[in-house]
């Protein structure tokens, strides 16, 4: 599917999502599992806080000295038989990627799991030029019978039921016996498998995305849960890494430290099943492994991020703690945010790369509970970033005028406290003489919001300030 | 300060306490005089958040300088929420980012600056209160509160201490209620889905009342609550350490005329 960004509609699609009863149970696993789950690891090491500091100070250098490290890497993996090809625009990401699978005469083409493959919509345009990608990660495969975006980070399609993904296998594997049994995870998994066994032999190329990019080795690192990735880099003739400019560290003494704190915050594991190392294509003494490897290093509007308000999201390592910690995510789902990167990393992200005035009401979609940046394993200040993006859509009157308005009206009193005082002071005695013997309004108007779901309370009569000026009166 | 003399505190009574609920401010008035305390209230409007949060830098900050200038007198700033707290103790020094003239005084007014609980323990060294409720309640943590300005234990510990009261944590007491200041006003369906599950959890505990330090959550669960018909009462923290729950509880109707005294 083609990625248009439904981001300006998040208000529509979170309704959609908050009336999905199947969506509603499907979250629970997320809302409950995962996060009960990060909280056991994570208090099984000490010291996790000094790694979090230490993961940020890594990505932080990384990141200030991000052309030396990008040129030394690109140096290893050259001497060691690889190719780096940098893309500055996803379009130059998609023309790269189409013009190697064409090289290698590819008709099928292998995909482990890969957010850029995502972002810049590979398997479309792959599509589109008679070349058929296979997503072989558990996840993305689901969503790609369904023909859906993924919902999640690292678990794509954590959105939908085992009775939902059931239903998908029995429509799309239609050749296997219709009575065969699928109500486990297990056997799910076993069908996924067999299918996709006969699809990892008949690839041309295989494209993985990258966790890491090491600089002093020139090595490319993926950690998976499911073995589909070192399938689909070492069967075919080719291997194509996706990845992008801040996915780099300098050596693999930072890598052991950030795997550390990204397993323990993705999946709640200490460690992920598989880290898997690519380091150039298949040597002369090697048992197997692609005949050719190529980098493709995405920008994409990274760069400009670098050195601005936005800098800190570079950190991120893809871990989906933050998504998994959002009470907002937990009540939408990650497809309501409308394009590829969902919940608070997704609401900082997104702005940056398809722009404030398409992605405008994520980050305001947002409590600023900073739960995201109480978990966030490399320290990223989210609510503060999303605090900005609303600065920059104040700035370029880019927020409806109801609000805008409605501020202003506000904004003359509260900067006027003495006429604030007379404004609450009437207003609070006129609502409590109508509200006090009920205590509460069932309905209020200009609040429809909050009394459409709620009760409003009734003041209790004169503002506190007005009270205490009689009260100390009265003291004197 | 002097050892010995008296804390001047100023009170920053907080937008929704001073027009919704006043008996919140009464209250963290006596709390802070049975400790010693002078306790003024300088003329004041709001801490500035709806601004702040909604992307009016501009008019944050102007509300900042105001907030700054009324309150200099004063040894201590003390708020009964966690969230107009966080905004002066955390945000205002954002506010003023380098410019020399502001952000020093932002900075020693941010110092002094404290959410009410945490002063009286972290401060006063309080450790109990007079107080007495015979009640079984839980404690919601209010998010900025906590994770701004850490605050958690406190208020369990004077909790603690009030005859009769017993505690009954909820499930998941540190997930945000879904109020958000504006954040409700913009999403209000989302914001329901939130405190639909912080309701449901108030209820699974059994108790009969549920305490938190921030009157915006308050409002939100409470409503909330009252909504769905759950007999739960809902109180400000400051309320039950100072021993003042005779105002009917936040949204409760009020009491019956008194019987005239005999």
């Amino acid at each position: 599917m083609t990625h248009v960004a439904t981001s300006p509609h998040f208000k529509e699609n979170a309704k959609a999502a908050l009336a999905d009863t199947e969506l509603q149970n499907a979250l629970k696993f997320v809302e409950v599992n995962i996060v009960t789950r990060r909280r056991e690891v994570v208090d099984r090491l000490p010291e996790f806080d000094a790694l979090r500091d230490s993961a940020r100070d890594i990505k932080n250098h990384t990141l200030a000295h991000l052309d030396l490290y990008l040129e030394a890497y690109e140096q290893k993996v050259t001497a060691a038989g690889g190719y780096v090809h940098y893309a500055v625009t996803a379009e130059d990401a998609k023309r790269i990627v189409l013009d190697l699978c064409r090289k290698f005469g590819a008709r099928t083409v292998t995909k482990g799991k890969s957010m850029i493959g995502e972002e810049i919509g590979i398997n479309d345009h792959l599509e589109a030029n008679g070349i058929v990608p296979v997503e072989t990660d558990l996840g993305e495969y689901i969503i790609q019978l369904r023909h859906e975006m993924p919902s999640h980070i690292i678990m794509p399609a954590v959105h939908l039921t085992k009775t939902q993904i059931e239903a998908d296998f029995r429509r799309a594997h239609d050749k296997l016996p219709a009575d065969r049994d699928l109500t486990e995870a297990t056997s799910l998994l076993t069908e996924a498998r067999t299918i996709l066994r006969e699809k990892f032999l008949a690839a041309d190329v295989g494209i993985t995305g990258a966790n890491f990019l090491v600089a002093e080795t020139g090595t490319s690192i993926i950690v998976t849960n499911e073995g589909n990735g070192d399938l689909t880099q070492t069967l075919p003739k080719a291997h194509i890494v996706l990845a992008s400019i801040e996915k780099l560290v300098p050596t693999f003494e930072d890598v052991s430290q950030l795997l550390r704190v990204l397993a323990r915050s993705a999946t709640a594991q200490e460690m992920s099943v598989y880290t898997t190392l690519s380091t150039g294509p298949r040597r002369a003494d090697d048992p197997d492994g692609p005949g050719e490897y190529h980098v493709v290093i995405l920008d994409n509007g990274r760069s400009s991020m670098l050195g601005g308000d936005f800098a800190d999201m570079l950190r991120c390592i893809r871990c989906g703690a933050c998504m998994n910690h959002c009470p907002v995510f937990h009540a939408v789902g990650g497809h309501a945010y409308g394009w590829v990167y969902p919940g608070p990393m997704g609401a900082v992200l997104t702005p940056s790369l398809i722009g404030v005035d398409q992605a405008g009401q994520l980050p305001n979609a947002s409590t600023f509970c900073g739960r995201c940046e109480e978990v966030c394993p490399v320290r990223i200040p989210l609510p503060r970033m999303m605090r900005s993006w609303r600065e920059r859509e104040f700035e370029r009157h880019l927020s409806p005028a109801t609000v805008r308005g409605g501020l202003a009206f506000w904004a003359f009193f509260a900067k006027r406290p003495r006429l604030y005082g007379l404004a609450t002071s009437l207003l609070a005695r006129l609502l409590a003489l109508i509200g006090r013997r009920k205590g509460r309004f069932g309905w209020l108007p200009l609040a429809s919001g909050w009394t459409r779901h709620r009760e409003f309370p009734a003041p209790q009569g004169a503002t506190f300030q007005a009270q205490w000026k009689a009260h100390k009166a009265g003291r004197r | 300060m002097p050892e010995g003399q008296a804390k001047r505190v100023g009170l920053f009574v907080t937008c929704l306490v001073d027009m919704i609920r006043p008996s919140v401010a009464f209250a963290a008035v006596k709390l802070l005089e049975d400790a010693g305390c002078i306790v003024e209230v300088p003329r004041q409007s709001c801490c500035g958040q709806p601004a702040f949060n909604s992307g009016d830098r501009a008019t944050a900050r102007a509300i900042a300088e105001q907030v700054i200038e009324a309150f200099a007198p004063y040894d201590y700033v003390v708020a009964p929420s966690g969230s107009c707290g966080g905004q002066l103790k955390t945000h205002f020094p954002e506010l003023f980012h380098g410019d020399p003239n502001w952000l020093p005084r932002a900075d020693a007014f941010a110092a002094k600056t404290f959410e009410l609980v945490s002063f009286l323990v972290d401060v006063l060294g309080i450790v109990r209160v007079d107080a007495s409720l015979e009640a079984t309640a839980t404690y919601h943590d209010s998010c900025s509160g906590l994770r701004e300005l850490g605050v958690r234990a406190q208020p369990r510990r004077l909790l603690g201490s009030v005859r009769g009261l017993t505690l009954k944590e909820m499930r998941d007491p540190d997930v945000c209620c879904g109020f958000g200041g504006t954040f409700c006003v913009k999403y209000p369906d989302i914001s329901n889905a939130i405190v639909e599950k912080k309701a449901a959890n108030v209820a699974a505990t059994g108790a009969s009342l549920l305490i938190a330090g921030d009157l915006g959550c308050l409002m939100n669960m409470a409503g909330k609550l009252q909504r769905e018909g759950k007999p739960v009462e809902v109180r400000h923290v400051a309320e039950v350490l100072a021993g003042m729950t005779s105002e009917p509880a936040i949204g409760a109707p009020a009491h019956a005329q008194a019987e005239p005294r005999r």
